[in-house]
Protein backbone atom coordinates (compact mmCIF):
# COMPACT_ATOMS: atom_id res chain seq x y z
CA UNK A 1 0.00 0.00 0.00
CA UNK A 2 2.67 2.44 1.01
CA UNK A 3 5.13 1.47 -1.67
CA UNK A 4 3.17 2.33 -4.77
CA UNK A 5 5.55 3.86 -7.18
CA UNK A 6 3.44 5.07 -10.04
CA UNK A 7 1.32 7.85 -8.76
CA UNK A 8 0.12 8.56 -12.28
CA UNK A 9 -1.40 5.09 -12.41
CA UNK A 10 -3.14 5.66 -9.12
CA UNK A 11 -4.81 8.73 -10.47
CA UNK A 12 -6.56 6.56 -13.05
CA UNK A 13 -8.58 4.84 -10.30
CA UNK A 14 -11.48 6.77 -8.90
CA UNK A 15 -10.14 9.52 -6.65
CA UNK A 16 -11.57 9.86 -3.17
CA UNK A 17 -11.76 13.62 -3.42
CA UNK A 18 -11.57 15.88 -6.41
CA UNK A 19 -11.37 19.67 -6.43
CA UNK A 20 -12.24 21.35 -9.72
CA UNK A 21 -11.39 24.97 -10.37
CA UNK A 22 -11.84 26.05 -6.77
CA UNK A 23 -11.84 29.81 -6.26
CA UNK A 24 -12.09 31.77 -3.07
CA UNK A 25 -11.97 35.49 -2.60
CA UNK A 26 -12.39 37.61 0.48
CA UNK A 27 -13.59 40.95 -0.79
CA UNK A 28 -11.05 42.05 -3.35
CA UNK A 29 -8.43 39.56 -2.19
CA UNK A 30 -8.18 36.44 -4.32
CA UNK A 31 -6.98 33.82 -1.81
CA UNK A 32 -7.32 30.73 -4.00
CA UNK A 33 -7.35 30.80 -7.80
CA UNK A 34 -8.58 27.96 -9.99
CA UNK A 35 -7.20 25.14 -7.89
CA UNK A 36 -7.80 21.59 -9.12
CA UNK A 37 -6.38 18.36 -7.79
CA UNK A 38 -7.40 14.89 -6.73
CA UNK A 39 -6.68 12.79 -3.68
CA UNK A 40 -6.73 9.00 -3.95
CA UNK A 41 -7.51 6.65 -1.07
CA UNK A 42 -4.51 6.10 1.19
CA UNK A 43 -2.42 8.75 -0.47
CA UNK A 44 -0.17 11.04 1.54
CA UNK A 45 0.20 14.43 -0.06
CA UNK A 46 2.36 17.28 1.12
CA UNK A 47 0.87 20.73 0.59
CA UNK A 48 3.47 23.46 0.75
CA UNK A 49 3.57 27.17 0.20
CA UNK A 50 4.64 30.41 1.74
CA UNK A 51 2.54 32.29 4.29
CA UNK A 52 -0.49 33.66 2.53
CA UNK A 53 -0.17 31.26 -0.40
CA UNK A 54 -3.68 29.99 0.30
CA UNK A 55 -2.95 26.72 2.13
CA UNK A 56 -5.18 27.41 5.11
CA UNK A 57 -7.97 28.77 2.91
CA UNK A 58 -7.88 25.56 0.89
CA UNK A 59 -7.99 23.43 4.03
CA UNK A 60 -10.92 25.45 5.35
CA UNK A 61 -12.80 24.92 2.10
CA UNK A 62 -12.22 21.15 2.19
CA UNK A 63 -13.20 21.06 5.88
CA UNK A 64 -16.50 22.86 5.29
CA UNK A 65 -15.56 26.02 7.16
CA UNK A 66 -15.72 28.33 4.12
CA UNK A 67 -17.90 27.81 1.09
CA UNK A 68 -15.80 28.26 -2.07
CA UNK A 69 -16.58 31.34 -4.18
CA UNK A 70 -16.47 29.13 -7.26
CA UNK A 71 -15.61 25.62 -8.42
CA UNK A 72 -16.80 22.17 -7.51
CA UNK A 73 -15.90 19.43 -5.04
CA UNK A 74 -16.53 15.79 -5.87
CA UNK A 75 -16.29 12.82 -3.57
CA UNK A 76 -16.02 9.48 -5.31
CA UNK A 77 -17.51 11.07 -8.40
CA UNK A 78 -20.42 12.72 -6.64
CA UNK A 79 -20.74 16.48 -6.27
CA UNK A 80 -20.76 17.57 -2.63
CA UNK A 81 -21.37 20.85 -0.79
CA UNK A 82 -19.96 21.37 2.66
CA UNK A 83 -21.59 24.27 4.42
CA UNK A 84 -20.65 23.13 7.93
CA UNK A 85 -17.67 21.23 9.36
CA UNK A 86 -20.08 18.47 10.33
CA UNK A 87 -20.89 17.82 6.66
CA UNK A 88 -17.25 17.24 5.82
CA UNK A 89 -16.91 14.93 8.83
CA UNK A 90 -19.95 12.91 7.75
CA UNK A 91 -18.28 12.45 4.38
CA UNK A 92 -15.15 11.05 5.97
CA UNK A 93 -12.98 14.17 6.08
CA UNK A 94 -11.39 15.03 9.42
CA UNK A 95 -9.17 17.97 10.25
CA UNK A 96 -6.39 18.49 12.75
CA UNK A 97 -6.29 22.25 13.12
CA UNK A 98 -3.12 24.20 13.67
CA UNK A 99 -4.36 25.45 17.05
CA UNK A 100 -5.76 21.94 17.63
CA UNK A 101 -9.25 23.22 18.53
CA UNK A 102 -9.20 21.84 22.08
CA UNK A 103 -11.12 22.95 25.14
CA UNK A 104 -8.73 23.49 28.04
CA UNK A 105 -11.35 22.94 30.71
CA UNK A 106 -12.47 19.50 29.53
CA UNK A 107 -10.70 16.19 30.01
CA UNK A 108 -8.75 14.58 27.17
CA UNK A 109 -11.48 12.00 26.61
CA UNK A 110 -14.27 14.58 26.56
CA UNK A 111 -12.28 16.59 24.04
CA UNK A 112 -11.87 13.54 21.82
CA UNK A 113 -15.64 13.00 21.89
CA UNK A 114 -16.62 16.68 21.81
CA UNK A 115 -19.71 17.15 19.65
CA UNK A 116 -20.21 13.38 19.32
CA UNK A 117 -20.42 12.24 22.93
CA UNK A 118 -21.31 8.67 23.78
CA UNK A 119 -24.53 8.40 25.72
CA UNK A 120 -26.44 5.72 27.53
CA UNK A 121 -30.06 5.42 28.63
CA UNK A 122 -32.93 6.34 26.40
CA UNK A 123 -35.29 9.14 25.51
CA UNK A 124 -34.81 12.40 27.37
CA UNK A 125 -32.83 10.59 30.07
CA UNK A 126 -29.74 9.96 28.00
CA UNK A 127 -26.68 10.69 30.03
CA UNK A 128 -23.00 10.72 29.13
CA UNK A 129 -21.25 7.39 29.10
CA UNK A 130 -18.02 8.81 30.45
CA UNK A 131 -16.56 5.43 31.48
CA UNK A 132 -16.71 4.12 27.92
CA UNK A 133 -15.34 7.39 26.59
CA UNK A 134 -12.39 7.15 28.98
CA UNK A 135 -11.74 3.57 27.87
CA UNK A 136 -12.00 4.27 24.14
CA UNK A 137 -9.90 7.43 24.39
CA UNK A 138 -7.32 5.52 26.45
CA UNK A 139 -7.12 2.86 23.73
CA UNK A 140 -6.70 5.52 21.06
CA UNK A 141 -3.88 7.20 22.98
CA UNK A 142 -2.18 3.86 23.45
CA UNK A 143 -2.51 3.19 19.73
CA UNK A 144 -0.84 6.54 19.13
CA UNK A 145 1.85 5.55 21.63
CA UNK A 146 1.05 8.63 23.66
CA UNK A 147 1.23 8.90 27.43
CA UNK A 148 -1.88 11.05 27.51
CA UNK A 149 -4.27 10.06 30.29
CA UNK A 150 -7.93 10.30 29.29
CA UNK A 151 -9.10 11.85 32.57
CA UNK A 152 -6.58 14.68 32.67
CA UNK A 153 -7.69 18.16 31.77
CA UNK A 154 -6.21 19.39 28.49
CA UNK A 155 -5.11 22.55 30.33
CA UNK A 156 -2.49 20.49 32.18
CA UNK A 157 -1.00 18.85 29.09
CA UNK A 158 2.20 19.20 27.08
CA UNK A 159 2.22 20.12 23.39
CA UNK A 160 2.69 16.51 22.31
CA UNK A 161 -0.14 15.26 24.49
CA UNK A 162 -2.44 17.94 23.13
CA UNK A 163 -1.46 16.88 19.62
CA UNK A 164 -2.37 13.30 20.48
CA UNK A 165 -5.80 14.41 21.69
CA UNK A 166 -6.43 16.29 18.44
CA UNK A 167 -5.31 13.34 16.33
CA UNK A 168 -7.20 10.79 18.42
CA UNK A 169 -10.35 12.76 17.67
CA UNK A 170 -9.95 12.08 13.94
CA UNK A 171 -9.75 8.34 14.62
CA UNK A 172 -13.22 8.11 16.16
CA UNK A 173 -15.07 8.17 12.90
CA UNK A 174 -14.08 6.11 9.94
CA UNK A 175 -12.17 9.00 8.44
CA UNK A 176 -10.91 8.47 4.89
CA UNK A 177 -9.04 11.72 4.54
CA UNK A 178 -7.30 13.63 7.29
CA UNK A 179 -6.23 17.20 6.72
CA UNK A 180 -3.34 18.12 8.99
CA UNK A 181 -2.61 21.81 9.29
CA UNK A 182 0.97 22.27 10.53
CA UNK A 183 0.83 19.26 12.88
CA UNK A 184 4.49 19.58 13.81
CA UNK A 185 4.71 23.34 14.25
CA UNK A 186 4.55 23.43 18.03
CA UNK A 187 6.11 20.19 19.23
CA UNK A 188 9.51 18.78 20.08
CA UNK A 189 11.73 16.82 17.70
CA UNK A 190 10.95 13.48 19.36
CA UNK A 191 7.26 14.20 19.07
CA UNK A 192 7.68 15.09 15.40
CA UNK A 193 8.87 11.60 14.62
CA UNK A 194 5.86 10.27 16.53
CA UNK A 195 3.55 12.27 14.33
CA UNK A 196 5.41 11.04 11.22
CA UNK A 197 4.99 7.45 12.41
CA UNK A 198 1.33 8.14 12.95
CA UNK A 199 0.88 9.44 9.42
CA UNK A 200 2.49 6.28 8.07
CA UNK A 201 0.13 4.19 10.17
CA UNK A 202 -2.86 6.11 8.86
CA UNK A 203 -1.66 5.52 5.32
CA UNK A 204 -1.23 1.83 6.07
CA UNK A 205 -4.90 1.75 7.09
CA UNK A 206 -5.86 3.21 3.74
CA UNK A 207 -6.50 6.71 5.06
CA UNK A 208 -5.41 9.58 2.87
CA UNK A 209 -3.51 12.43 4.53
CA UNK A 210 -3.04 15.96 3.29
CA UNK A 211 -0.07 17.30 5.22
CA UNK A 212 0.22 21.06 5.31
CA UNK A 213 3.64 21.96 6.62
CA UNK A 214 6.45 24.45 6.50
CA UNK A 215 8.96 21.79 7.37
CA UNK A 216 10.56 20.37 4.27
CA UNK A 217 12.04 17.25 6.00
CA UNK A 218 8.63 16.25 7.35
CA UNK A 219 6.97 16.53 3.98
CA UNK A 220 9.73 14.58 2.22
CA UNK A 221 9.74 11.90 4.93
CA UNK A 222 6.17 10.77 4.49
CA UNK A 223 4.60 12.20 1.34
CA UNK A 224 4.17 10.40 -1.95
CA UNK A 225 3.13 13.47 -3.82
CA UNK A 226 3.70 17.15 -3.37
CA UNK A 227 1.54 20.12 -4.25
CA UNK A 228 3.01 23.60 -4.11
CA UNK A 229 0.84 26.69 -3.88
CA UNK A 230 2.01 30.18 -4.72
CA UNK A 231 -0.28 33.20 -4.57
CA UNK A 232 -3.35 31.02 -4.53
CA UNK A 233 -2.39 28.92 -7.51
CA UNK A 234 -0.93 25.45 -7.89
CA UNK A 235 2.56 25.72 -9.35
CA UNK A 236 3.51 22.06 -8.94
CA UNK A 237 1.67 18.77 -8.42
CA UNK A 238 4.03 15.84 -8.86
CA UNK A 239 5.32 12.63 -7.25
CA UNK A 240 7.78 13.47 -4.55
CA UNK A 241 10.32 11.08 -6.10
CA UNK A 242 10.51 13.40 -9.09
CA UNK A 243 11.16 16.46 -6.98
CA UNK A 244 13.74 17.68 -4.50
CA UNK A 245 13.80 20.05 -1.55
CA UNK A 246 15.75 22.52 -3.69
CA UNK A 247 13.13 22.49 -6.40
CA UNK A 248 10.31 22.88 -3.89
CA UNK A 249 12.05 25.82 -2.24
CA UNK A 250 12.40 27.44 -5.63
CA UNK A 251 8.73 26.83 -6.37
CA UNK A 252 7.63 28.27 -3.06
CA UNK A 253 9.65 31.44 -3.44
CA UNK A 254 8.99 31.86 -7.13
CA UNK A 255 12.57 31.31 -8.24
CA UNK A 256 11.18 28.43 -10.29
CA UNK A 257 8.01 29.46 -12.11
CA UNK A 258 6.32 26.09 -12.47
CA UNK A 259 7.18 22.38 -12.38
CA UNK B 1 0.77 -7.73 30.06
CA UNK B 2 -0.18 -5.32 32.78
CA UNK B 3 1.30 -6.02 36.17
CA UNK B 4 -0.28 -4.89 39.40
CA UNK B 5 2.52 -2.47 40.26
CA UNK B 6 1.73 -0.43 37.18
CA UNK B 7 -1.92 -0.43 38.09
CA UNK B 8 -1.37 0.79 41.64
CA UNK B 9 0.97 3.44 40.35
CA UNK B 10 -1.68 4.47 37.89
CA UNK B 11 -4.29 4.57 40.63
CA UNK B 12 -2.04 6.64 42.86
CA UNK B 13 -1.42 9.07 40.05
CA UNK B 14 -5.13 9.40 39.42
CA UNK B 15 -5.79 9.69 43.14
CA UNK B 16 -3.34 12.51 43.64
CA UNK B 17 -4.66 14.42 40.68
CA UNK B 18 -8.18 13.97 42.02
CA UNK B 19 -7.13 15.47 45.35
CA UNK B 20 -5.23 18.24 43.58
CA UNK B 21 -8.23 18.93 41.42
CA UNK B 22 -10.44 19.16 44.49
CA UNK B 23 -8.02 21.50 46.24
CA UNK B 24 -7.95 23.69 43.18
CA UNK B 25 -11.68 24.22 43.30
CA UNK B 26 -12.61 27.61 44.63
CA UNK B 27 -15.95 26.31 45.95
CA UNK B 28 -14.04 24.13 48.42
CA UNK B 29 -12.12 27.07 49.84
CA UNK B 30 -15.25 29.17 50.04
CA UNK B 31 -16.89 26.34 51.99
CA UNK B 32 -13.97 26.33 54.40
CA UNK B 33 -14.24 30.12 54.76
CA UNK B 34 -17.96 29.76 55.35
CA UNK B 35 -17.46 27.23 58.14
CA UNK B 36 -14.73 29.32 59.79
CA UNK B 37 -16.91 32.44 59.72
CA UNK B 38 -19.84 30.48 61.16
CA UNK B 39 -17.71 29.15 64.03
CA UNK B 40 -16.28 32.61 64.74
CA UNK B 41 -19.71 34.18 64.72
CA UNK B 42 -21.02 31.44 66.98
CA UNK B 43 -18.49 32.54 69.60
CA UNK B 44 -19.02 36.26 69.07
CA UNK B 45 -22.80 36.35 69.10
CA UNK B 46 -25.30 34.36 71.13
CA UNK B 47 -28.11 34.87 68.64
CA UNK B 48 -26.07 33.75 65.59
CA UNK B 49 -26.03 29.99 66.11
CA UNK B 50 -29.76 29.67 66.69
CA UNK B 51 -32.24 27.66 64.65
CA UNK B 52 -34.22 30.81 64.02
CA UNK B 53 -31.27 32.76 62.63
CA UNK B 54 -30.15 29.77 60.60
CA UNK B 55 -33.50 29.42 58.86
CA UNK B 56 -33.60 33.19 58.36
CA UNK B 57 -30.20 33.14 56.68
CA UNK B 58 -30.94 30.13 54.47
CA UNK B 59 -34.23 31.67 53.38
CA UNK B 60 -32.49 34.94 52.51
CA UNK B 61 -29.83 33.38 50.36
CA UNK B 62 -32.19 30.94 48.68
CA UNK B 63 -33.80 33.63 46.51
CA UNK B 64 -30.38 34.84 45.36
CA UNK B 65 -28.97 31.31 45.11
CA UNK B 66 -31.73 30.12 42.78
CA UNK B 67 -30.78 32.80 40.25
CA UNK B 68 -27.07 32.25 40.88
CA UNK B 69 -27.51 28.70 39.55
CA UNK B 70 -28.79 30.05 36.24
CA UNK B 71 -26.15 32.77 36.24
CA UNK B 72 -23.42 30.20 36.71
CA UNK B 73 -24.49 28.48 33.49
CA UNK B 74 -24.29 31.81 31.65
CA UNK B 75 -20.89 32.66 33.13
CA UNK B 76 -19.47 29.23 32.20
CA UNK B 77 -20.21 30.05 28.55
CA UNK B 78 -18.21 33.24 29.03
CA UNK B 79 -21.35 35.33 29.09
CA UNK B 80 -23.06 37.53 31.65
CA UNK B 81 -26.69 38.27 32.40
CA UNK B 82 -27.21 41.70 33.93
CA UNK B 83 -30.96 41.60 33.42
CA UNK B 84 -31.91 39.01 36.08
CA UNK B 85 -32.97 41.58 38.71
CA UNK B 86 -35.27 43.38 36.29
CA UNK B 87 -36.58 40.12 34.84
CA UNK B 88 -37.38 39.08 38.38
CA UNK B 89 -39.30 42.35 38.84
CA UNK B 90 -41.27 41.91 35.62
CA UNK B 91 -41.99 38.27 36.30
CA UNK B 92 -43.18 39.00 39.85
CA UNK B 93 -45.41 41.86 38.76
CA UNK B 94 -46.96 39.86 35.90
CA UNK B 95 -47.60 36.93 38.24
CA UNK B 96 -49.11 39.27 40.87
CA UNK B 97 -51.27 41.06 38.30
CA UNK B 98 -52.69 37.83 36.87
CA UNK B 99 -53.42 36.43 40.33
CA UNK B 100 -54.97 39.71 41.51
CA UNK B 101 -57.32 39.58 38.55
CA UNK B 102 -58.80 36.42 40.06
CA UNK B 103 -57.03 33.83 37.91
CA UNK B 104 -56.09 30.42 39.36
CA UNK B 105 -52.59 29.90 40.70
CA UNK B 106 -51.44 27.87 37.68
CA UNK B 107 -52.23 30.79 35.38
CA UNK B 108 -50.35 33.23 37.62
CA UNK B 109 -47.26 31.05 37.79
CA UNK B 110 -47.34 30.30 34.06
CA UNK B 111 -47.68 33.99 33.24
CA UNK B 112 -44.78 34.87 35.54
CA UNK B 113 -42.49 32.19 34.14
CA UNK B 114 -43.44 32.88 30.52
CA UNK B 115 -42.71 36.59 30.86
CA UNK B 116 -39.30 35.70 32.29
CA UNK B 117 -38.64 33.19 29.50
CA UNK B 118 -39.63 35.78 26.91
CA UNK B 119 -36.91 38.10 28.23
CA UNK B 120 -34.43 35.20 28.18
CA UNK B 121 -35.40 34.32 24.62
CA UNK B 122 -34.75 37.87 23.45
CA UNK B 123 -31.39 37.95 25.27
CA UNK B 124 -30.43 34.55 23.91
CA UNK B 125 -31.47 35.30 20.35
CA UNK B 126 -29.53 38.56 20.18
CA UNK B 127 -26.44 37.03 21.78
CA UNK B 128 -26.40 33.62 20.06
CA UNK B 129 -27.70 34.42 16.61
CA UNK B 130 -26.75 38.05 16.07
CA UNK B 131 -23.47 37.77 17.98
CA UNK B 132 -24.10 40.85 20.09
CA UNK B 133 -22.14 41.30 23.29
CA UNK B 134 -23.88 39.70 26.30
CA UNK B 135 -22.97 42.70 28.44
CA UNK B 136 -24.71 45.20 26.19
CA UNK B 137 -27.75 43.05 25.37
CA UNK B 138 -28.51 42.18 28.99
CA UNK B 139 -27.81 45.76 30.11
CA UNK B 140 -30.47 46.82 27.62
CA UNK B 141 -32.81 44.14 28.94
CA UNK B 142 -32.13 45.35 32.50
CA UNK B 143 -33.65 48.67 31.48
CA UNK B 144 -36.42 47.25 29.29
CA UNK B 145 -37.72 44.66 31.76
CA UNK B 146 -37.74 47.16 34.62
CA UNK B 147 -39.62 49.64 32.50
CA UNK B 148 -42.11 46.94 31.44
CA UNK B 149 -42.64 46.07 35.10
CA UNK B 150 -43.59 49.72 35.68
CA UNK B 151 -45.88 49.77 32.66
CA UNK B 152 -47.61 46.50 33.56
CA UNK B 153 -48.07 47.39 37.22
CA UNK B 154 -48.88 51.03 36.54
CA UNK B 155 -46.83 51.64 39.68
CA UNK B 156 -49.36 49.81 41.85
CA UNK B 157 -48.67 47.25 44.54
CA UNK B 158 -50.36 43.85 44.38
CA UNK B 159 -51.11 42.11 47.67
CA UNK B 160 -54.28 40.16 46.92
CA UNK B 161 -53.64 37.00 45.02
CA UNK B 162 -57.08 35.73 44.08
CA UNK B 163 -58.81 32.43 44.89
CA UNK B 164 -55.60 30.43 45.43
CA UNK B 165 -53.91 33.03 47.63
CA UNK B 166 -53.37 30.57 50.48
CA UNK B 167 -51.55 28.07 48.30
CA UNK B 168 -49.50 30.81 46.64
CA UNK B 169 -48.39 32.34 49.93
CA UNK B 170 -47.67 28.91 51.38
CA UNK B 171 -45.54 28.03 48.35
CA UNK B 172 -43.13 30.89 48.92
CA UNK B 173 -43.48 31.37 52.68
CA UNK B 174 -44.07 27.83 53.93
CA UNK B 175 -41.66 25.11 54.85
CA UNK B 176 -41.31 21.36 54.73
CA UNK B 177 -39.46 19.29 57.36
CA UNK B 178 -38.22 22.51 58.92
CA UNK B 179 -36.65 23.75 55.68
CA UNK B 180 -38.29 26.67 53.90
CA UNK B 181 -39.76 26.03 50.47
CA UNK B 182 -37.45 28.44 48.61
CA UNK B 183 -34.48 26.56 50.11
CA UNK B 184 -35.95 23.30 48.81
CA UNK B 185 -36.34 24.93 45.42
CA UNK B 186 -32.71 26.02 45.52
CA UNK B 187 -31.47 22.56 46.50
CA UNK B 188 -33.53 20.81 43.83
CA UNK B 189 -32.46 23.30 41.14
CA UNK B 190 -28.81 23.04 42.13
CA UNK B 191 -28.97 19.24 42.06
CA UNK B 192 -30.61 19.21 38.64
CA UNK B 193 -28.13 21.73 37.26
CA UNK B 194 -25.17 19.91 38.79
CA UNK B 195 -26.37 16.68 37.23
CA UNK B 196 -26.92 18.29 33.82
CA UNK B 197 -23.52 19.96 33.90
CA UNK B 198 -21.61 16.79 34.74
CA UNK B 199 -23.60 13.98 33.20
CA UNK B 200 -25.15 15.26 30.00
CA UNK B 201 -23.76 16.30 26.63
CA UNK B 202 -25.41 19.68 27.19
CA UNK B 203 -23.20 20.20 30.25
CA UNK B 204 -20.02 19.36 28.33
CA UNK B 205 -21.13 21.71 25.55
CA UNK B 206 -21.75 24.57 27.97
CA UNK B 207 -18.19 24.19 29.25
CA UNK B 208 -16.80 23.77 25.72
CA UNK B 209 -18.45 26.97 24.49
CA UNK B 210 -16.93 28.95 27.36
CA UNK B 211 -13.56 27.23 27.12
CA UNK B 212 -12.96 27.57 23.37
CA UNK B 213 -15.94 28.65 21.31
CA UNK B 214 -14.14 28.21 18.00
CA UNK B 215 -13.14 24.65 18.87
CA UNK B 216 -16.68 23.89 19.96
CA UNK B 217 -18.03 25.16 16.66
CA UNK B 218 -15.48 23.21 14.60
CA UNK B 219 -16.22 19.95 16.40
CA UNK B 220 -19.93 20.27 15.74
CA UNK B 221 -21.18 21.54 19.12
CA UNK B 222 -24.45 23.46 18.51
CA UNK B 223 -22.96 26.67 19.90
CA UNK B 224 -25.97 28.88 19.14
CA UNK B 225 -28.45 26.52 20.78
CA UNK B 226 -26.20 26.16 23.82
CA UNK B 227 -25.97 29.94 24.25
CA UNK B 228 -29.72 30.31 23.79
CA UNK B 229 -30.33 27.65 26.44
CA UNK B 230 -28.23 29.30 29.13
CA UNK B 231 -29.95 32.69 28.79
CA UNK B 232 -33.33 30.94 28.90
CA UNK B 233 -32.21 29.08 32.01
CA UNK B 234 -30.96 32.24 33.65
CA UNK B 235 -34.27 34.03 33.06
CA UNK B 236 -36.25 30.99 34.15
CA UNK B 237 -34.42 30.89 37.49
CA UNK B 238 -35.13 34.64 37.89
CA UNK B 239 -38.83 33.87 37.29
CA UNK B 240 -38.88 30.99 39.78
CA UNK B 241 -37.18 33.14 42.40
CA UNK B 242 -39.62 35.98 41.72
CA UNK B 243 -42.70 33.81 42.21
CA UNK B 244 -41.37 32.37 45.45
CA UNK B 245 -40.31 35.73 46.87
CA UNK B 246 -43.67 37.31 46.04
CA UNK B 247 -45.45 34.47 47.87
CA UNK B 248 -43.11 34.86 50.83
CA UNK B 249 -43.50 38.65 51.03
CA UNK B 250 -47.21 38.51 50.33
CA UNK B 251 -46.95 41.55 48.08
CA UNK B 252 -45.16 42.71 44.97
CA UNK B 253 -44.14 46.08 43.57
CA UNK B 254 -42.23 46.93 40.41
CA UNK B 255 -39.11 47.51 42.52
CA UNK B 256 -38.79 43.75 43.12
CA UNK B 257 -35.30 42.46 42.41
CA UNK B 258 -33.73 45.90 42.03
CA UNK B 259 -29.89 45.54 42.08
CA UNK B 260 -30.20 41.78 42.68
CA UNK B 261 -28.04 41.17 39.60
CA UNK B 262 -25.02 42.35 41.55
CA UNK B 263 -25.55 39.93 44.41
CA UNK B 264 -26.34 37.11 42.00
CA UNK B 265 -23.21 37.66 39.93
CA UNK B 266 -21.18 38.06 43.12
CA UNK B 267 -22.52 34.72 44.40
CA UNK B 268 -21.61 32.91 41.20
CA UNK B 269 -18.13 34.45 41.05
CA UNK B 270 -17.36 33.88 44.74
CA UNK B 271 -18.53 30.29 44.21
CA UNK B 272 -15.83 29.83 41.59
CA UNK B 273 -17.53 30.64 38.28
CA UNK B 274 -14.82 32.13 36.06
CA UNK B 275 -15.85 35.17 34.03
CA UNK B 276 -13.25 34.05 31.45
CA UNK B 277 -15.42 31.01 30.81
CA UNK B 278 -15.18 27.24 31.14
CA UNK B 279 -15.35 27.01 34.94
CA UNK B 280 -18.20 26.96 37.44
CA UNK B 281 -20.39 24.62 39.46
CA UNK B 282 -23.88 24.35 40.89
CA UNK B 283 -22.45 23.79 44.36
CA UNK B 284 -20.36 26.94 43.95
CA UNK B 285 -23.43 29.03 43.16
CA UNK B 286 -25.15 27.86 46.34
CA UNK B 287 -22.10 28.24 48.54
CA UNK B 288 -21.27 31.68 47.09
CA UNK B 289 -24.79 32.93 47.85
CA UNK B 290 -24.53 31.44 51.34
CA UNK B 291 -21.21 33.17 52.04
CA UNK B 292 -22.52 36.59 51.07
CA UNK B 293 -25.59 36.18 53.26
CA UNK B 294 -23.57 34.87 56.22
CA UNK B 295 -21.27 37.87 55.99
CA UNK B 296 -24.22 40.25 55.84
CA UNK B 297 -25.90 38.52 58.74
CA UNK B 298 -22.71 38.25 60.73
CA UNK B 299 -21.89 41.94 60.35
CA UNK B 300 -25.40 42.80 61.42
CA UNK B 301 -25.14 40.56 64.49
CA UNK B 302 -21.75 41.98 65.33
CA UNK B 303 -23.35 45.39 65.45
CA UNK B 304 -21.55 46.80 62.40
CA UNK B 305 -23.36 49.74 60.80
CA UNK B 306 -25.40 48.21 57.93
CA UNK B 307 -24.14 50.98 55.64
CA UNK B 308 -20.85 49.08 55.55
CA UNK B 309 -22.37 45.88 54.15
CA UNK B 310 -21.88 46.80 50.51
CA UNK B 311 -18.20 47.55 51.11
CA UNK B 312 -17.57 44.18 52.75
CA UNK B 313 -19.39 42.24 50.04
CA UNK B 314 -17.50 44.18 47.39
CA UNK B 315 -14.19 43.33 49.03
CA UNK B 316 -15.12 39.65 49.05
CA UNK B 317 -15.96 39.70 45.33
CA UNK B 318 -12.62 41.29 44.48
CA UNK B 319 -10.75 38.90 46.79
CA UNK B 320 -12.39 35.91 45.13
CA UNK B 321 -11.33 37.03 41.66
CA UNK B 322 -7.87 37.99 42.89
CA UNK B 323 -7.30 34.56 44.47
CA UNK B 324 -8.38 32.93 41.22
CA UNK B 325 -5.84 35.02 39.26
CA UNK B 326 -3.02 34.27 41.67
CA UNK B 327 -3.73 30.56 41.48
CA UNK B 328 -3.79 30.63 37.68
CA UNK B 329 -0.47 32.42 37.59
CA UNK B 330 1.13 29.88 39.89
CA UNK B 331 -0.12 27.06 37.65
CA UNK B 332 1.52 28.63 34.64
Amino acid sequence: MSTETHQEDCALGEPFLELRCIHKHFGAIQAVKSVSFTISPGEVIGLMGDNGAGKSTLVNIMAGNYPPSGGEIYMEGKRVHFSKPVHARKNGIEVVYQDLALCDHLSAAHNVFLGQELKKGFGPFRILDSETMYTVAGDLFRELKSETRPRDLVREMSGGQRQAVAIARTRLNSARLILMDEPTAAISVRQVSEVMELIKRLQHDGIAVLLISHRMPDVFAVSERIIVLRRGQIVADKPIACSSPEEVTGLITGAIERA
Amino acid sequence: MVDSAVITEEVQKQGSTLLQRLLRRQALWVTVALIVICILMGFLSDSFATVENFSNVTLNFSFIGIIAVGMTAVIITRGIDLSVGSVMGLSGVVCGLVLASGAPIEAGIAAGLLSALACGAVNGYLIAFLNLSPFVVTLGMLSIARSLALVVSNNKMFYEFGPDEDIFVEMGGGSLLGVSNPTWALLILALIFGFMLNFTAWGRHVIAVGSNEQAARLTGVPVKAVKMSVYLLSSLTAGISAIMIVGWMGAVTNALGMTYELRVIASAVIGGADLMGGVGSAFGAVIGAALIEIIRNGLLMAGVDPYWQGAFIGIFIILAVLLERIRHRREE
